[in-house]
């Protein structure tokens, strides 16, 4: 089927079979392989994009459900190759050892940012339960969100 | 993970949702309980009618009662003003389920057609005396959500059936809870007790509670409360409810190798005990 997404702002139109999930077509259509496949069972959280500003486990979503919606992935959040804030952050606080877990990270917890500028450690803490990292033991996460959710409240 | 091919095709209306389902089809929503299955090939619809874009299954409205239309999102649910005033349980409940971003795409109606025991929104919507909204090819019913939540993965759909919402009466006059033992790793429910008090001073009127979780489906629990009712919720009539529960769900147990039926009946009357004090708190 016929299906229209547009993706880091680029409109991609392309013929799919129904059952593609977004995350194979994101990977393996327009190879944005920076978007990872975990768990595949809606639960580890490296596949998070999001789908019209919202966070979103791309392995539990088909394709052709996202005909006309936006889509921004980690390969995205740049601008004018400028690193988010959080992408930044995740890098000063090292927050992050293998880097698997990290596209689906920033993409979850930049979306909780949005909505929850000045954010505790403890709500930051628990918005994490929907990202599984095997490597850092979440500390250095935490502090690199901590720093983009303080700025976002308006420091610095 | 690959489903099995599928046809999918996309209903612009209810109407058009209902002529366009076939014997081996399934609707499409959120898809967040519905494609899991289907990748692990527990589950094989030939046809997916997706009713995600129809607009008169969206939103939830308060009049007299909630109406929550059958895509509404579990975080709407949970971020909605009137569910918190009018059923601050089902707001909890749903402010539990999975993470956020499984939060922001699955949806009540997907939720309850799927009927997993373990999941929390059917706990609260029996409890609550809520009921669901079914449009077939001919006609409309709703049905109690006790009697909807048949057994394990079961409901009172029929093929072909579609909800297009439920309604949970407005219990802002009562005090609502859900107490949720949450599995470490998965975060479904081991136990869910969900409770409504009427309450007159300190003395408890009327009580409805329901345990999922521990149970094949969503089981009410008239003993327990009928242990309630008339007591001022001391330790005894918690106790006397915690016994009761237990009874009352003795035909619907569940369990696992973790956390086998004995526990998790065990563990129902604990959670009853908390959902109370924390309605009544």
């Amino acid at each position: 089927m016929q299906i229209s997404v547009t993706v880091n702002g680029v409109v991609q139109e392309r013929d799919v079979d129904p059952r593609t999930l977004l995350v194979h077509f994101l990977r393996e259509e327009l190879d944005l392989t920076g978007t990872k496949i975990g768990c595949d069972t809606s639960q580890c959280g490296a596949c998070t994009v999001h789908l019209d500003g919202k966070a979103l486990k791309s392995c539990t979503l088909l394709a052709a459900q996202a005909d006309g919606a936006n889509v921004t992935t980690i390969e995205g959040l740049a601008v004018d190759g400028e690193h988010h804030p959080m992408q930044t952050a995740f890098w000063e606080n090292h927050g992050l050892q293998c880097g698997y877990c990290t596209p689906g990270m920033i993409m979850a917890t930049t979306a909780f940012v949005k909505d929850n500028p000045g954010a505790s450690e403890e709500a930051i803490r628990h918005n994490l339960e929907g990202n599984i990292c095997r490597c850092t033991g979440y500390h250095n996460i935490v502090k690199a969100v901590k720093q983009v959710a303080d700025a976002a409240a308006g420091g610095d | 993970m690959w489903p099995n091919k599928f046809d999918y095709q996309r209903a612009e209306s209810v109407d058009q949702a209902l002529e366009l389902i076939g014997d081996e089809g399934k609707f499409l929503a959120g898809g967040h309980s519905l494609l899991p299955v289907m990748k692990l090939r527990l589950s094989a619809p030939e046809q997916l009618v997706d009713i995600g874009r129809i607009d008169s299954l969206r939103g939830i409205s308060a009049d007299g009662g909630l109406t929550i239309g059958a895509t509404a999102t579990h975080a709407e649910i949970a971020a909605s003003g009137d569910v918190q005033s009018m059923c601050g349980a089902l707001a909890d409940a749903c402010g539990g389920v999975g993470d956020q971003a499984v939060r922001n795409f699955g949806t009540i109606g997907g939720n309850i057609a799927h009927a997993d025991p373990a999941s929390d929104p059917p706990t609260v919507l029996v409890a609550a005396g809520a009921s669901v909204n079914i449009q077939g090819s001919d006609g409309s019913r709703s049905v109690g959500a006790e009697e909807f939540f048949v057994d394990l993965f079961e409901t009172a759909l029929e093929d072909g059936e579609l909800i297009t919402s439920v309604s949970v009466p407005d219990l802002s006059g009562q005090k609502t809870a859900y107490a949720k033992f949450p599995h470490p790793a998965s975060r479904y429910a081991i136990v869910g007790v969900a409770v409504a008090l009427s309450m007159d001073g300190d003395t408890c009127t009327g009580a409805s509670v329901a345990v999922g979780g521990a149970t094949v489906k969503a089981v009410k629990c008239a003993g327990a409360e009928a242990a309630l009712a008339g007591s001022s919720l001391d330790d005894a009539a918690l106790n006397a409810a915690a016994d009761m529960a237990k009874a009352d769900i003795a035909d619907w147990l569940a369990g696992d190798v973790a956390y086998p039926e004995s526990y998790r009946q065990q563990m129902a009357g604990v959670y009853l005990k908390r959902a109370v004090k924390a309605a009544a708190g």
